[in-house]
């Protein structure tokens, strides 16, 4: 094992627990975590052992190991971003129908509120 | 026939007084609706004082989100017929009544008011008027209805479409999107020819240079809604 190893595994190991600890403090939510969790295992486990990364990469027909981990590491970052357009997408639907919903609710409220001016003028 | 005029507004202060008279001209205010689109100005309160309905969208949601909040309105309070009308002063509040005659005799579902429908009316740069064109052609083929003016946003719409708008109304080109839409869930479309004044005041937003960039856009946008899953 050498020292370029021993960094990777801490590298992958540290994105591993911080991600896990953002969500034990609240910070990160489960449902946005568990592809970070993943990505971060695989290269958690291309990094303990050459073999098994030489082997992987041998599997898919890449002749080269590090471009293979590169191109998980890119369909990972790919995938995260995709995720969050279809999390920002559902939020922006959900802040269109608040909007519309605060408006609506003004418009009736003041609605109802003239109507009480109403009744009082004519009674007084 | 209950019947409710939406008149969207962005920053309209200054057209809004001159739009909201011409409307009390001819119908009751009572029955006419402004949705400020989170304007700057004092679209909201100008619009108050007329004696009008306001609904005040807490921030700028776009056209698209500001004319479904008015189709909200209009099917939570039992309007059988829904009118989109300018804040800008293009329309004319005299030609409603042109509009509403294919809803009342149940002809069609919704009603465009046109500029086209009689050639030679209106005036447009040249670069506009081919893109209006060869836009109005695509649409056309695909909804298998002529459209001359798929950009108006002078319209009637009965109640089956006022309670299909306030469920899905597109956010980014809307006049041209919900056409496809509404061929997409069947429901009849018919135009009318109307007259177009210029703007009383305000900026149009949409200028030369932009015109064919917008035009790929709404094209992709079309393309995409026939693709799209409407119930």
């Amino acid at each position: 094992m050498d020292i370029l190893n021993i960094l990777a595994i801490i590298g992958s190991g540290s994105i591993f627990l911080g991600v896990i600890e953002l969500v034990r403090r609240g910070k990160l939510k489960e449902k946005y975590s568990i592809l970070w969790l993943l990505a971060s295992l695989v290269l958690f486990i291309f990094s303990t052992s050459r073999d098994i990364l030489v082997y992987a990469s041998a599997l898919v027909g890449i002749h080269y190991p590090p471009s293979f981990l590169f191109l998980l590491a890119f369909v990972f970052l790919l995938l995260i971003t995709l995720h969050f357009s279809i999390v920002i997408s559902g939020l922006s639907e959900k802040s269109k129908k608040l909007a519309q919903e605060i408006a609506l609710l003004r418009q009736e409220m003041r609605d109802v509120l003239e109507r009480g001016m109403e009744k009082r003028e004519t009674k007084g | 026939m209950k019947l409710l005029i939406i008149v969207p507004a962005y920053n309209e202060e200054e057209s809004l007084p001159g739009v909201i008279r011409n409307l009390g001209e001819n119908f009751p205010l009572s029955d006419v609706l402004v949705v400020n689109d989170g304007s700057r100005d004092a679209t909201a309160q100008t619009a108050r004082g007329m004696g009008v309905k306001v609904l005040d969208l807490p921030f700028n949601l776009g056209i698209g989100g500001a004319m479904q909040a008015g189709y909200l309105h209009a099917k939570q309070n039992g309007y059988e017929i829904a009118v989109q009308f300018d804040g800008d002063g293009q329309h004319v509040a005299g030609e409603i009544q042109k509009l509403i005659r294919p809803l009342a005799a149940g002809t069609a579902d919704i009603v465009i008011g046109s500029r086209f429908l009689v050639p030679g009316e209106y005036r447009a740069s040249f670069y506009r008027m081919t893109g209006i064109r060869i836009f109005s052609f695509i649409l056309s083929r695909i909804i298998g209805t002529a459209v001359t003016d798929s950009t108006s946003g002078f319209r009637a719409a009965n109640r089956r479409v006022i309670e299909f708008f306030a469920r899905t109304y597109p956010d980014d080109y809307p006049e041209a999107e919900s056409l496809v839409l509404l061929h997409k869930v069947k429901l009849r479309m018919t135009e009318v020819a109307v007259t177009m004044l210029e703007r009383t005041g305000g900026r149009s937003s949409i200028t030369p240079v932009r015109s064919l960039y917008y035009m790929t856009k709404v094209l992709m946008a079309i393309f995409i809604d026939l693709m799209k899953k409407v119930r």
